[in-house]
């Protein structure tokens, strides 16, 4: 069939965890458009979702980074952190091995993907699951593209990557969603967790939201670190959210920054072209 | 921007991805430190960290953020606690040895 829903979100992991410390009403506007993409995405009857993540260093390690990854189990689990720091219990999420099989032979044709039949998940995946598919009843398929240990792959294979997710979900008779997840500028991790460069991360919604793929991947990855943190290498998912929508437009649902949340916290979907 | 780490950072990088993420590894973390620490090839000041649980030098060593919160709420550290932990161990060790992960702001004391 093909890709029937394309969208992005943040994952930190205050975002669940920290949530009693949140300004109430902003933390629920935020809570309310998480609220409104899972009706999106269950309006879009998908029989699957692949998300496409940023982990930190749950699954892959700096012994074998690959730059690409993608599921290719029946079923993964999560999260690695301990449950009462996230808030999210732990537990086994569903997949579809053979699904995954077909989607990861057609991506291959164009990107070198890496696949795991074992795969643990962290807040990179479990923060946007739990809002999303807050049952566990729907196949996730899980992807990350490598955003926490360089060298990392350069923006425009980023985009690469989506649009050959994009082709490949199109080449499946299944209805595939797609969220992409990560954080614009943010310094996580760090005594400066709370930091958010609100103008950068403006400016990367606005070519988002525009599609433009020339000013998406025109940002090095010195720039990057410089204005957004080592946080902001996962703007990475974003690009291949913008590029699997071949070239439909975004639309930004919710952005505000959220410093006990750590990120500038995001929702936002691609009109389908 | 990201320099090339030592060895033996990689190692106690590598102790706490595998702690973080496997319940075995957290057992003997908790029965028989000695034994897991063995297996990896660390210095000194790294090994006394771990045993120390002391998450500041380790911020500072410049073990990864991302496996260094995970080991912080493995270890049960309360949120301010962790991010005052990465704060003194700046202010005693001075700034991060390497890594993506450095201070950017002023030095509050």
């Amino acid at each position: 069939m093909t890709a029937v829903f394309i969208g992005v979100c943040s994952h930190a992991p205050g975002i669940t965890g920290r949530a009693a410390r949140a300004e109430p009403e902003v933390r629920d506007e935020f809570y309310r458009h998480f609220a409104r993409m899972r009706e999106a995405i269950e309006a879009a009857r998908p029989d699957a979702l692949v998300i496409v993540a940023a982990e930190h260093f749950a699954n892959f390690f700096m012994n074998n980074m690959p730059a690409f990854a993608m599921g290719m189990a029946d079923h993964y689990e999560g999260p690695i952190e301990d449950e009462s720091w996230l808030a999210i219990r732990r537990t086994r999420i569903p997949g579809n091995a053979e699904l995954s099989r077909r989607l990861i032979r057609s991506i291959m044709n164009e990107v070198d993907l890496a696949y795991a039949e074992e795969w643990k998940f962290d807040h990179g995946i479990m923060v946007p699951l739990h809002f999303l598919t807050p049952n566990y009843d729907l196949p996730v398929i899980p992807a990350n593209i490598n955003c926490q240990g360089p060298p990392l792959t350069p923006l425009h294979r980023a985009w690469g990557f989506g649009e050959a997710l994009r082709r490949a979900c199109d080449e499946v008779p299944e209805r595939i969603a797609l969220v992409a997840t990560g954080g614009i500028s943010h310094w996580p991790c760090t005594p400066d967790s709370g930091k958010i460069h609100e103008a950068w991360d403006r400016e990367f919604l606005r070519r988002w939201a525009q599609n433009d793929r020339d000013a998406l991947v025109s940002y090095s990855d010195e720039e990057t670190y410089r204005d957004g943190g080592q946080g902001g290498f996962e703007i990475r998912t974003f690009v291949a959210a913008a590029a699997a929508a071949k070239g439909g437009k975004g639309e930004v649902w919710f952005y505000a920054p959220i410093p006990i949340f750590a990120v500038g916290c995001t929702v936002g979907v691609m009109n389908l072209a | 921007m990201a320099t090339i780490a030592r060895v033996s950072l990689y190692y106690t990088q590598k102790l706490l991805y595998q702690l973080n993420r496997d319940p075995l590894v957290q057992r003997r973390f908790r029965t028989d430190l000695e034994d897991l620490l063995s297996e990896y090839e660390l210095t000194e000041e790294e090994r006394s960290a771990i045993r120390a649980r002391d998450v500041g030098l380790l911020y500072v060593l410049g073990v990864n953020g991302q496996l260094l919160m995970h080991y912080a709420a493995l270890i049960g550290l309360e949120w301010n606690e962790y991010l005052d932990a990465m704060r003194q161990g700046v202010a005693r060790h001075g700034p991060v040895r390497a890594g993506l992960y450095a201070m950017t702001t002023e030095q509050r004391r």
